[in-house]
C-alpha cells in the first residue's frame, strides 16, 4: 500500500512538471495551431534566471521568489520577440512554425553555451524545499516536489482566472474559438497573438525556475520535455486548459506506475502506444472545441 | 497548407527541350556520381560522400511525404534505424560467425547468457535480414499510417506522434543494453555479405551500391511524381475535403505515401551501415529525425533534386563546419532553418523559379 502511494505521488509529481510545461504550450497552440519548439527553451531561460539571481541574491529562498515574475518577464519577453519577428508571419503554414521555431531553439541553445557554458550548472534549494514530509504509514513526500505540484496548480488557477474573467481572456478565447469572427468584430487578433505568447512563454519561464529544483540545469534540459509536454497538450484536446490538467497527471502517473513495473524506456514505448489507441477513440484529443469545421 | 508549388506533368504539348530535361538530368546525375566522383575523390571523401548520399535516399522519401504529400515526417530516424539496426544485426552475426563465436562481441562483453536473443536469431539469414531492412520499416509506418490517418488526426498532431516515435525508439534501444548495445549501437561491423570492409575495395563497391540505389529510387520517384497517384498526393496535400467529396480516400493516398518513404529510409539505413561501420540510438532520435528533414527543407522539399542535393549540401557542410567551429556550425544550422523555412518555403530550388518569374515579369512590364 505505501509503495502504491509513494509511486503515485511520484506520479503526480511528475505530471505536475508536465502540466507547467504544457500550460504554457497549449495556450500558444491553441491560440494559432502554432507548434513552438522553442518552448523548451524558453524553460532553459526560466532555469538559468534562477541561476543567475541566485548568484547575487544571497537567500536561496529569496531568490526562489525573485526568481519566479523574473523569469515570466524574461521568458515571457523571449515569447513575444520571437511571435513578431517569425511566427506571425507563418500564420498561414503553421506546420512550418515546428521547423522554425527548431531553428531557433537550436540557436537559444547554443547561446546558452556560450554564455554559460555547456557542463551543467546547479542552483541551492531553500532549506525549506530540501526535506521531507512523512504524514505517516511509511509515506515520504519531497519538500520540493509539493512545492512544484501547488506552483503548477497555481498557474493553472491564475491563467484560469485570466481566462475567465479578464478583458484579454475573453479576447483570447474568442480568437481561439473563430479567428475571423473575432478579427471582423474588432479585436486586434495581432495584438491578442503576441500578448498569449507572452503569457505562455512566460509559464515556461516559471516552469523552468520549478525545474531547478528537481533537475540540472543545462543547455539541453528544454529538449528532455518538449515532447513529453507536446503529446500532453494532444491527448488533452488543443487549447484546452482542463484536458491538459488531466492529461498530465494521468501520464505522469501511468509512466511511474509502469516505470516501477517495468524499466524506464519500456514505460516510455507503452506510453506512447497508450497515446495513439487513445486517440484511436479520440482522435481531437480529450476535450475539443465544438468547431463547424470538416478536420 | 497552402504551399503551392508548380507540378510535374508533362502532356505531350510541352516543348522537347522541357521533356528531355529529366532524363537529361538523370543522365548526368549518373555521370556525375559514377564517373566524376570516384575519379577525382580520394577512398576517404569517397566514403564521405556514400555516408551523405544515403542521407539523399531518406529525402527522397520525404521529398514525397511532405514536399508532395504535406505529411510532416520528423520520424524518418525510426525507419533509418530499423533498416540499419537489421542490416547491422545480420552482419554482426556473419563476423561473429566468422570468427567461429556464436555471439557477437557486445553481447559476450555484457555477459547475459550464452543464447542469442529469439528475435535475433532470424537476422541470421541474408535473405531474411534484407527483406527486413524495408518491410519492418514499412510495415510500422502502415501500422502507425493507418491508425492515424483513418482516424483523421491532424497534420500537427502526426508531427508530434512521429517525433515521440523516434524518442521512444532511440529510449526503448538504449534501455535494452544487453540485446541492442545501448548507447554505442552496433558497431565495429567488419564484413559485408563475406566482404572485408577494410579493404578499399569493398568501400567503393558499397559506394557504387549507394548510388545506383539513390539513382533508381529518384526514378522511381519522379515516375511516381508525374502519375496520377502523385497528382491524387498534391491534391491531398492542398484540399484534403474535395479530394473526399470526390469519392477518393485522402487516408489511403497518404498511407502510401508514408509507407513508401518509411520504405527508403529504411534502405538508407541499411545501406548506412556498410558504408560508416556502426548503427547506434544516437543516429535516429529527434534531433538527427529533424536533421533528415532539414536537409529537403534547405533544398526544396516538393522538388526531388533539390531535397536530394540539399541533404547532401547540409550533410556535407555538417562534417566540415562542425568539427572546425561547433559554434558557429550550431548558429548557422538555426540560422538556415529559420531563412530556408520561414522565408523561403521552397527551399533554394525555387530561387531559379522565383527569379525567372522576376525577369518575365521585368519584360513584360507586369508587376509581380
Amino acid at each position: 500500500m505505501t509503495v502504491i502511494l509513494n509511486q503515485s505521488f511520484t506520479g503526480i509529481s511528475i505530471g505536475a512538471v508536465l502540466l507547467l510545461i504544457a500550460l504554457g504550450l497549449t495556450l500558444t497552440f491553441g491560440q494559432m495551431g502554432v507548434i513552438n519548439m522553442a518552448h523548451g527553451e524558453f524553460i532553459m531561460a526560466g532555469a538559468y534566471t534562477t541561476y543567475v539571481l541566485q548568484k547575487s541574491i544571497s537567500s536561496a529562498g529569496v531568490s526562489l521568489l525573485v526568481a519566479l515574475p523574473v523569469a515570466f518577464v524574461v521568458a515571457g519577453a523571449m515569447g513575444a520577440l520571437l511571435e513578431w519577428l517569425l511566427i506571425r508571419r507563418l500564420y498561414t503554414r503553421p506546420l512550418d512554425t515546428l521547423l522554425v521555431t527548431w531553428g531557433v531553439s537550436l540557436m537559444l541553445q547554443q547561446l546558452a553555451r556560450d554564455i554559460f557554458g555547456a557542463p551543467n550548472v546547479q542552483t541551492h534549494a531553500p532549506d525549506l524545499l530540501t526535506g521531507n514530509i512523512s504524514p505517516g504509514g511509511g509515506i515520504t513526500l519531497a519538500n520540493s516536489r509539493l512545492f512544484i505540484l501547488g506552483l503548477a496548480l497555481l498557474c493553472v488557477l491564475a491563467l484560469t482566472l485570466i481566462l475567465r474573467l479578464t478583458p484579454l481572456g475573453r479576447r483570447i478565447r474568442a480568437v481561439v474559438q473563430n479567428r475571423d469572427l473575432a478579427e471582423v468584430s474588432g479585436i486586434a487578433t495581432g495584438q491578442v497573438d503576441r500578448m498569449t505568447f507572452f503569457i505562455g512563454s512566460g509559464l515556461a519561464g516559471v516552469a523552468g525556475v520549478g525545474l531547478t529544483l528537481v533537475g540540472p540545469i543545462g543547455p539541453t534540459m528544454g529538449t528532455n520535455y518538449i515532447v513529453d509536454a507536446f503529446l500532453v497538450v494532444v491527448v488533452g484536446g488543443i487549447g484546452q486548459l482542463k484536458g491538459s490538467v488531466i492529461t498530465a497527471f494521468a501520464l505522469g502517473v501511468l509512466q511511474s506506475v509502469l516505470e516501477y513495473s517495468t524499466t524506464v524506456s519500456v514505460a516510455k514505448v507503452i506510453v506512447l502506444v497508450a497515446i495513439v489507441a487513445f486517440l484511436q477513440w479520440r482522435p481531437q484529443g480529450l476535450y475539443t472545441l465544438r468547431t463547424r469545421s470538416l478536420a | 497548407m497552402t504551399t503551392t508549388t508548380p507540378t510535374a506533368v508533362t502532356p505531350a504539348s510541352v516543348p522537347l527541350s522541357e521533356r528531355l530535361r529529366a532524363p537529361m538530368g538523370f543522365a548526368l546525375g549518373a555521370v556525375l556520381l559514377f564517373g566524376v566522383a570516384p575519379l577525382v575523390l580520394s577512398d576517404f571523401r569517397l566514403s564521405l560522400l556514400a555516408k551523405y548520399l544515403c542521407y539523399a535516399i531518406v529525402a527522397v522519401g520525404v521529398s514525397l511525404a511532405w514536399g508532395r504529400g504535406g505529411l510532416m515526417v520528423l520520424g524518418q530516424g525510426v525507419f533509418f534505424g530499423l533498416g540499419g539496426y537489421a542490416m547491422a544485426m545480420h552482419l554482426k552475426l556473419a563476423d561473429a560467425a566468422a570468427n567461429g563465436e556464436k555471439l557477437p562481441d557486445f553481447m559476450q562483453l555484457y555477459g547475459t547468457g550464452d543464447a542469442l536473443p529469439w528475435w535475433w536469431k532470424p537476422f541470421a539469414d541474408p535473405a531474411f535480414a534484407l527483406a527486413m531492412t524495408v518491410l519492418l520499416p514499412m510495415a510500422v509506418a502502415a501500422l502507425l499510417g493507418f491508425l492515424v490517418f483513418r482516424r483523421r488526426v491532424k497534420g500537427a498532431y502526426f508531427a508530434i506522434l512521429s517525433q515521440a516515435l523516434a524518442a521512444a525508439l532511440s529510449i526503448w534501444l538504449i534501455g535494452q543494453q544487453a540485446t541492442t548495445g545501448g548507447t554505442n549501437g552496433l558497431t565495429d561491423i567488419q564484413g559485408f555479405f563475406g566482404y572485408s570492409l577494410d579493404d578499399p575495395v569493398n568501400q567503393r563497391t558499397v559506394y557504387f551500391i549507394i548510388a545506383a540505389v539513390l539513382l533508381l529510387l529518384m526514378a522511381g520517384a519522379r515516375q511516381l511524381f508525374v502519375s496520377r497517384y502523385g497528382e491524387l498526393l498534391i491534391a491531398v496535400r492542398d484540399s484534403e475535403e474535395r479530394v473526399r467529396f470526390l469519392g477518393y480516400d485522402p487516408a489511403n493516398v497518404k498511407i502510401v505515401a508514408y509507407v513508401i518513404a518509411a520504405g527508403m529510409a529504411g534502405l538508407a539505413g541499411a545501406l548506412f551501415v556498410p558504408a560508416v561501420g556502426i548503427i547506434s540510438p544516437a543516429l535516429i532520435g529527434i534531433v538527427p529525425s529533424i536533421g533528415f528533414v532539414i536537409g529537403a527543407a534547405v533544398g526544396g522539399r516538393a522538388s526531388l533534386v533539390g531535397a536530394v542535393l540539399g541533404a547532401i549540401a547540409v550533410a556535407w557542410a555538417q562534417s566540415t563546419l562542425s568539427d572546425a567551429f561547433p559554434a558557429a556550425w550550431t548558429y548557422l544550422q538555426g540560422l538556415l532553418f529559420v531563412v530556408a523555412v520561414g522565408f523561403l518555403p521552397g527551399g533554394l530550388a525555387s530561387l531559379g523559379a522565383l527569379s525567372r518569374r522576376r525577369t518575365r515579369n521585368r519584360t513584360t512590364g507586369e508587376t509581380a
